[in-house]
């Protein structure tokens, strides 16, 4: 029979023990959500985030190790933005329709992000590479990292940045859209998706299945245009 | 089910060969996904067909940013002495870009609304 330390040895090489961690971590972080009638600021991934953090800390595991695990979760990333086809093709006559509305949104919202983010930094003192990494903070990672390393900032960072856009967004939509008065579903969850991407996405459809559609088209639209405009905005913070 | 999935991936790859193949700033599920609304107005049968296996991934949309999300945490050191700035920055920004795009949305579709 093996010792305890050896079957911890065992399994915390494997992706099993990671992949299970992860998928029991969002199910908590997802129980405490309903347990608290769905509020925003008990958002889920936030939760899972912080308790497996804890626990990588709390075991001594790199983050590589837990990766080996947690990467299966990580690929379907990409099968489900292609299946974010099934609702924009549902609501597909109401996109038709607000067609400009949303570019118009899509414009406001984009260069908003870009300035507001980077003049509160620049007034506070950043500058440089970690001010640079700022510019594409609200689009879709893969593409945040490329612009990132094309404008001269750093890429690593710009990923920290937009995966904490991502949550503040999803947390603060709700309460802010509701105090601003605003009762579309179109028109909140697409300007979600503009701010913060794929996490603002994913807090969208847990509210509305239209919200989520419009907020997926709003994610896909900025992730183009930031990639358009950051480069020429971030010229007046040099 | 299967089928559903393997659908989801040939889309997935299409967008990715695409995206590679042209030197494309869109990433490659994103460009599926365009391929796919694409079939899915061609053929409304396979829309009917997949939406149940969508709309599974979809509804736990969250669960697939956390890998992403405990990987930042070791990397929040890097906001160095800059910490509070940033971290100011980013919610003023969010804030704005949301409240900014929700508005203007409402906006110009009541302006639309109001000239029909």
């Amino acid at each position: 029979m093996n010792s305890l330390p050896e079957i911890w040895t065992y399994l915390a090489q494997e992706p099993l023990l990671w992949l299970t961690a992860t998928l029991i971590a969002y199910a908590v972080g997802d129980a405490l959500f309903r347990a608290a009638g769905r509020r925003p600021y008990v958002n889920p991934v936030l939760i899972a985030v912080v308790l497996l953090a804890s626990l990588l800390w709390i075991a001594g595991v790199q983050y590589a190790t837990y990766f080996e695990g947690a990467k299966f979760v990580h690929f379907m990333l990409g099968p489900a933005t292609v299946a974010l086809a099934a609702p924009l093709y549902a609501n597909l006559g109401k996109i038709k329709a607000s067609a400009i509305p949303m570019i118009g949104a899509l414009v406001a919202g984009s260069v908003t992000a870009i300035i507001s983010a980077l003049g509160v930094a620049y007034a506070m003192g950043v500058r440089g590479e970690v001010l640079l990494s700022l510019a594409p903070k609200s689009v879709t990672a893969p593409v945040a990292l490329g612009v990132s390393e094309a404008i001269g900032g750093s890429p690593t960072l710009t990923a920290v940045l937009v995966i904490l856009t991502g949550i503040m967004g999803a947390v603060m939509a709700t309460p802010l859209l509701n105090l601003l008065r605003v009762k579309n579903w179109q028109a909140r969850g697409f300007a979600v998706g503009v701010a913060s991407h794929g996490i603002g996405t994913a807090r969208a459809f847990q509210v509305n299945e239209t919200a989520g559609a419009f907020a997926g088209i709003g994610m896909g639209l900025n992730a183009v245009l930031t990639a358009i405009i950051a480069p020429i905005i971030v010229r007046f913070f040099l | 089910m299967i089928v559903h999935l393997a659908t989801l991936l040939a889309f997935q790859l299409a967008g990715e060969t695409l995206s590679r193949g042209l030197g494309l700033i869109v990433p490659g599920p994103v460009i599926g996904m365009v391929l796919l609304l694409a079939f899915f107005i061609a053929a409304p049968k396979a829309a009917v067909a997949i939406q149940p296996t969508a709309q599974g991934l979809l509804s736990h949309l969250s669960l697939l940013f956390v890998p992403a999300g405990v990987g930042i945490v070791a990397h929040l050191d890097k906001l160095g002495a800059d910490g509070v700035p940033i971290l100011v920055a980013l919610l003023v920004s969010t804030a704005l870009s949301i409240a900014v795009g929700a508005l203007v949305f409402v906006g110009l579709a009541r302006l639309l609304g109001a000239a029909e």
